[in-house]
């Protein structure tokens, strides 16, 4: 097997790294089902994937397209719609043990995300999905891991459009909204791995990869990053990327 | 057929439940149990300026705005995963303001049809606190006063009386019409989906008028012998069509799978104007009826998107 790996590659295993045992896994499809997954066949065999359309912890054979592919009902503990989901993860007993995997097209220091729109809101540039249920995890799940590309134009002084909140304007101010979750936990992207201070709540570099560095990482961040704290993250293993190849996505349909 | 049965064609039961204006809602989700062949049929008929409120809508959302059909849309999620990553008839629309769009989450759309359903005006969440989904809105109070169908605030930050909290409220939509596509259906109105529900059922007891598509139609008395596998009363339905392979290019759950060709296909051909009419043209407007459109899309093709009884999808090492 080829041990060279690609960025998509380390982006998947860096978090399923970050995947617990006893998480129960909100998530959509594309790289954070592909790291869910990869977790559950390593060192996270008893972790739940579930999806927004309404099935909890399916067999999943092959991987889904979107939350809706009839590959996310097969063997399901139970299939049923969204109002479950959402109240699943509302409820504070069900939803405060949840991780919710988000992805979006850009970012602010305290991890608000945008997919709605680029520009204005009555006129813009560029129009994008829009939520799904993204600002419904972010608001209710106990932490959030979130996806990005690494680029200047992502990594935003102010995002223009706040589709899922995070830390808000960071220190108290999520919790002085009213908002029930945790909060955004970690950002992996195609340069490193961030967090968040834990009392300004701002994000910070924690990892980058062999391939990258420091400098790479700030860079391609539209504000100032604190990178004092920075290591390499481990290269991925040889048993990581077998089976994240082999096992998890052998068809190459998201890795590809 | 007794003169209970609402059994009828697509085109009578759109012709008789849809009209011009009208606020209007699909079941099923992004690659899953959309209503295309009755979408087809208000194609076809051209019924205009439509009010759409929708979760998270895909290929029949995006056909209507391409065909010019849909004044307005409220909408969650305008993508189809990995086949779309923003509707391309939907993202050109809004993008050149021919469509006015209202952004809400999947929840508060789900919350909105269950308020519909519970006769409720509102429905109280913690989802949009904090987001611009609570600050910005995209149809203006001037508009919600004239369209009957739209609520007149998207949404309120009140306070919880019990907790003094911050809360959103949601407020409830009736739509005049659900289309929905089934896997069985009774002529009395009696419906069974397998699999994942969505948001069909909330959106059916909310609506004004349903039309059923389903792939078998079954007699009644099959269906009451295990009653509680049933969705709703039989009496919500006004309209029952039945359409084998009615979701296609989508998937229904255990009897086929999606088309995936045919989906990346459609997003590609979408891009262009001319191909895109072009595509309404050959596949909706002039072919008589669903079966026709199936007849072009091939026996072979659709015998190719079977579901397997085991898994409920084809395998893809089986495609080819």
């Amino acid at each position: 097997m080829n041990h060279e790996y690609s960025s998509t590659e380390m982006m998947a295993i860096a978090c399923s790294r970050r995947i617990k045992n006893d998480d129960i896994v909100f998530c959509g499809t594309g790289l954070p089902l592909l790291a869910a997954v990869t977790a559950k066949m390593t060192h996270a065999p008893h972790c739940v994937i579930f999806f927004e359309t309404g099935a909890m912890d399916p067999a999943l054979l092959e991987i889904p397209l979107t939350v809706a592919d009839p590959r996310v009902m097969y063997k399901a503990s139970y299939n049923g719609g969204l109002a479950d989901s959402f109240s699943y993860m509302q409820n504070r007993r069900s939803g405060s043990s949840v991780l919710g995997i988000l992805s979006g097209a850009q970012i602010d220091i305290y991890g608000n995300i945008n997919s709605t729109l680029i520009g204005v809101y009555d006129n813009p540039v560029v129009r994008l999905p829009g939520s799904g249920g993204a600002c419904d995890v972010a608001t209710s799940v106990s932490r959030t891991f979130i996806f990005m590309k690494h680029e200047k134009r992502r990594f935003v002084e102010h995002v223009d459009y706040c589709t899922s909140p995070g830390w808000i304007v960071g220190d108290e101010s999520r919790r002085e909204l009213g908002l029930p979750g945790g909060g955004p936990d970690t950002v992996i992207t195609s340069l490193g791995v961030l967090s968040f201070e834990n009392k300004t709540k701002k994000m910070y570099l924690n990892r980058y990869y062999e391939f990258t560095s420091i400098e790479e990482v700030q860079d391609n961040t539209g504000f100032s990053l604190d990178v004092s704290q920075a290591k390499v993250e481990v290269r991925p293993t040889p048993n990581e990327l077998k089976i994240l190849r082999e096992k998890v996505d052998p068809l190459n349909l998201i890795l590809e | 057929m007794s003169s209970t049965s609402k059994v009828m064609s697509a085109v009578n039961a759109v012709n008789r439940f849809v009209s011009k204006g009208d606020c209007i809602s699909f079941g099923g989700f992004t690659v899953n149990r959309n209503p295309v062949a009755l979408v087809h049929e208000v194609l076809r008929q051209r019924i205009g300026k439509l009010h759409v409120v929708m979760h998270s809508g895909s290929q029949v959302l995006d056909m209507l705005i391409g065909a010019g059909l849909v004044d307005l849309v409220e909408i969650a999620y305008g993508a189809n995963g990995r086949f779309a990553s923003t509707c391309v008839r939907f993202r050109n629309a809004v993008e050149q303001g021919v469509v006015l769009v209202e952004d809400y989450t999947n929840y508060q759309i789900t919350l909105r049809f269950m308020a519909g359903a519970m006769g409720v005006p509102y429905l109280p969440t913690y989802s949009g606190l904090g987001s611009d989904i609570v600050k910005k809105w995209g149809l203006s109070k001037d508009l919600r006063e004239k369209r009957r169908s739209l609520p007149n605030e998207k949404l309120i930050v009140e306070e919880d009386p019990f907790s003094k909290q911050p809360l959103v409220l949601v407020p409830a939509v009736n739509p005049d019409v659900t289309l929905l596509h089934v896997h069985q259906a009774s002529e009395d109105g009696l419906t069974r989906i397998e699999g994942l529900t969505f948001a069909d059922i909330e959106q059916a007891r909310a609506s004004k008028h349903v039309i059923i598509s389903c792939e078998e139609l079954v007699a009644s008395e099959e269906l009451r012998q295990d009653s509680w596998r049933n969705c709703f009363p039989h009496t919500l339905v006004d309209a029952v069509v039945h359409q084998p392979f009615g979701s296609h290019p989508t998937a229904c759950y255990l009897c086929y799978d999606y088309d995936a060709e045919h989906l990346n296909q459609y997003r590609e051909l979408a891009h262009k104007d001319e191909e895109f009419l072009e595509y309404l043209e050959t596949h909706v407007y002039r072919v008589e009826n669903f079966d026709d459109y199936l007849e072009l899309i091939g026996k072979e093709k659709l015998e190719g998107l079977r579901a397997s009884q085991e898994l409920g999808y084809r395998a893809r090492g089986s495609f080819g």
